[in-house]
C-alpha cells in the first residue's frame, strides 16, 4: 500500500514537471514579431548561424587547422557574403545527423546546411528551401563479399546512421533486414571495416567518396530508392529567410556557383567517374 | 606509412586541437565532479532525514537522474528548457549543469549508503558524549563515511569523465569529436587513422582518469592506518 502511494506521488510529480515543460514551450514560440532567425534579427546580430557537419568530408568537415571546409560550407559562406557583405560573417555550428532538427527548432541555428536530405517527415518539422543537390542511396560493401542487390541482404546485417534517409528507407521498405544503427559517421564506417555488417547504406555520394579512399571496398549498388534532393532548411514558419534563400539560389545559379563549388570541393574526391550534372542543382530547380 | 601517421598526428596542429578537446572534456568533468561531490554530501545528509517528505523528494530527484539517460537530460536542458524560457545557454555550460546535477544525485546516494552503513552505536555514543547534530556529523559520522564511500565516489568520477563524450550531441566539441574530425579528414591519406587516433584517445582518457585511481588508493592506504 505504501509503495503504491509512493509510486502515485512519483507519477504525479513527473507529469507536473513534463507538463510544465510543454506548457512553457507554447507561448515562447508564439512571439513571432521580432522572431529569432528573421532577416532583421540576423542583420542586427551581424552574423548568420549555419549548422554544418564537422566530420563528413567532402561536404562539411574541419581541416587540420580547425577551419570548416567542404561543399556545404562554400555555399554557406556565399550566403553570408550576399546577406551580410562578408563571407567571414558566418558562424558555423557543428551538428550531428541526429540533432539537426533540434538545433533548428530551438533557434540555435538560422539555417541547416548539413547535407540535409528533403523528406516528407522532415518537412513536417522544418521548412526546406529549394534544393542545391540531388542524391539517392547507395550500398557499399567489401570486395570479398560484394553486395550487388538488396535481395542479397536477407538474413544479414546492414549498417546505417541513425536519423538518416537510409535508415528510414530500409525500416519502411525492407523491415526484414536487420539494421545496425550508429550515431556517428565515423563509427558506422568503422563498423563496416570490422565486418560487423554485410554492407553500409548511406547517400550514394557519401559511399562513393568513401569507397574511393578505401581500397577493398566498393559500391555494389550505386543508386537505390527514389531520387532525393538536398536543400538548406530553416525553422518551420520562417518564410522570410526561406524566400531569401530561394532568391539567393536563383541569383548564384546564374553564374553556376554550385557547379563551381562542386569543382572546388567534390571533384577532387569523386574524380571523373561522376558527372557534376548528376549531383548539382543550379538555381534551385531540378 | 609510419611517417605519414606521425606527420598527420604530430607535425600539424592536430595535436593542439586534441589537447584543446581534452581541456574541454576535463573542464566539464572536473568542475562537475567538484560541484557534485560537495553538493552530493549535503544531498546525502538530506536523504538520511527522518522526514517522509524530504526523503520522498530526494528519492524522486535521485530516481529521475538515475532513470532518465544523461543524453536525454542534455537534450531537455539544451534544446527544451532554453527555447521554452527563450534564453541562450552555451552547450558547455549546459553540460556542466546536467553533469553536476547528475553527480549530486548519485554522490548523494553513495553518501547516504555510507552513512546508513555506520553502526548505530556510533550515533548513540556520540550523543552520549553530548555532541550536537553538527558536531556529531563533523567529527564522528562524516569522517567514517568518507572512507566507505571512496570506491563508489571514484567510480562515479571516472564514469562522469567518460560520459562527457555525449556532449558532442549538444554541439560541444570535446576530445573524441576532435579525434573523429581528424580521422575523417585524413581517412583518404591514412587508412589506419582511426586506429592511431583512438589509440591516442585511450591514452588521453587514461591520463585524466588514472590520477583519480591513484588518489583513491593513496587515501585508502592513508586512512587504513
Amino acid at each position: 500500500m505504501k509503495n503504491i502511494k509512493k509510486l502515485l506521488i512519483l507519477l504525479i510529480v513527473g507529469i507536473i514537471i513534463i507538463g510544465g515543460f510543454a506548457g512553457c514551450s507554447k507561448p515562447a514560440t508564439e512571439t513571432s514579431s521580432a522572431a529569432p532567425g528573421s532577416l532583421e534579427e540576423i542583420k542586427k546580430r551581424g552574423t548568420i548561424k549555419i549548422g554544418v557537419f564537422s566530420d563528413k568530408p567532402p561536404f562539411g568537415y574541419v581541416d587540420s587547422n580547425g577551419k570548416n571546409q567542404g561543399f556545404d560550407v562554400v555555399i554557406a559562406k556565399r550566403f553570408a557574403k550576399d546577406l551580410l557583405g562578408d563571407e567571414a560573417k558566418v558562424e558555423f555550428v557543428l551538428v550531428e545527423a541526429a540533432n539537426r532538427v533540434a538545433f533548428l527548432e530551438s533557434n540555435k541555428v538560422d539555417i541547416i546546411m548539413a547535407n540535409f536530405t528533403v523528406t516528407e517527415e522532415r518537412k513536417e518539422k522544418v521548412d526546406f528551401a529549394n534544393p542545391y543537390m540531388k542524391v539517392s542511396l547507395g550500398l557499399v560493401s567489401s570486395d570479398n563479399a560484394k553486395i550487388t542487390s538488396v535481395d542479397q541482404l536477407k538474413g544479414k546485417k546492414l549498417i546505417v546512421n541513425k536519423g538518416t534517409t537510409a535508415q528510414d528507407y530500409f525500416t519502411k521498405n525492407h523491415p526484414d533486414i536487420e539494421l545496425l544503427k550508429y550515431d556517428q559517421n565515423t563509427e558506422a564506417f568503422e563498423a563496416l571495416k570490422d565486418n560487423r555488417g554485410a554492407a553500409l547504406a548511406h547517400d550514394n555520394t557519401e559511399v562513393l567518396a568513401w569507397a574511393k579512399g578505401n581500397p577493398g571496398f566498393s559500391v555494389g549498388v550505386p543508386s537505390l530508392g527514389s531520387l532525393d534532393t538536398i536543400a538548406p532548411a530553416v525553422k518551420k514558419g520562417n518564410k522570410e529567410l526561406l524566400d531569401w534563400i530561394n532568391k539567393e539560389l536563383e541569383t548564384i545559379g546564374k553564374e553556376n556557383f554550385i557547379t563551381k563549388a562542386y569543382e572546388e570541393t567534390l571533384k577532387p574526391v569523386y574524380g571523373d567517374s561522376v558527372s557534376p550534372d548528376n549531383l548539382v542543382i543550379e538555381g534551385g530547380k531540378l | 606509412m609510419q611517417s605519414s601517421v606521425i606527420s598527420m598526428v604530430f607535425t600539424s596542429q592536430n595535436l593542439m586541437r586534441l589537447m584543446g578537446g581534452l581541456l574541454v572534456t576535463a573542464r566539464i568533468a572536473f568542475i562537475s565532479i567538484a560541484i557534485g561531490s560537495i553538493a552530493g554530501i549535503g544531498f546525502g545528509l538530506l536523504m538520511t532525514s527522518k522526514s517522509k517528505w524530504i526523503k520522498g523528494i530526494c528519492r524522486l530527484y535521485l530516481e529521475i537522474f538515475r532513470i532518465i539517460p544523461i543524453l536525454v537530460w542534455l537534450y531537455i536542458v539544451y534544446f527544451g528548457i532554453t527555447s521554452a524560457l527563450n534564453i541562450h545557454l552555451e552547450g558547455e555550460l549546459v553540460a556542466m549543469i546536467v553533469f553536476s546535477l547528475w553527480g549530486t544525485a548519485e554522490m548523494g546516494d553513495i553518501v547516504r549508503g555510507a552513512l546508513e552503513s555506520l553502526p548505530r552505536h556510533q550515533i548513540e555514543s556520540g550523543r552520549a558524549l553530548g555532541l550536537g547534530f553538527w558536531k556529531l556529523y563533523r567529527y564522528v559520522l562524516i569522517p567514517q563515511a568518507v572512507r566507505r564511500m571512496l570506491p563508489g565516489a571514484i567510480n562515479l568520477a571516472t564514469r562522469m569523465v567518460k560520459t562527457t563524450s555525449l556532449v558532442v550531441l549538444i554541439g560541444v566539441v570535446e576530445v573524441v569529436k576532435v579525434g573523429q574530425q581528424i580521422i575523417e579528414v585524413s581517412r583518404f591519406q591514412v587508412q589506419t587513422a582511426s586506429l592511431w587516433i583512438y589509440g591516442l584517445l585511450f591514452i588521453l582518457y587514461f591520463i585524466i582518469c588514472y590520477p583519480l585511481s591513484v588518489l583513491s588508493k593513496r587515501l585508502e592506504a592513508k586512512w587504513s592506518n
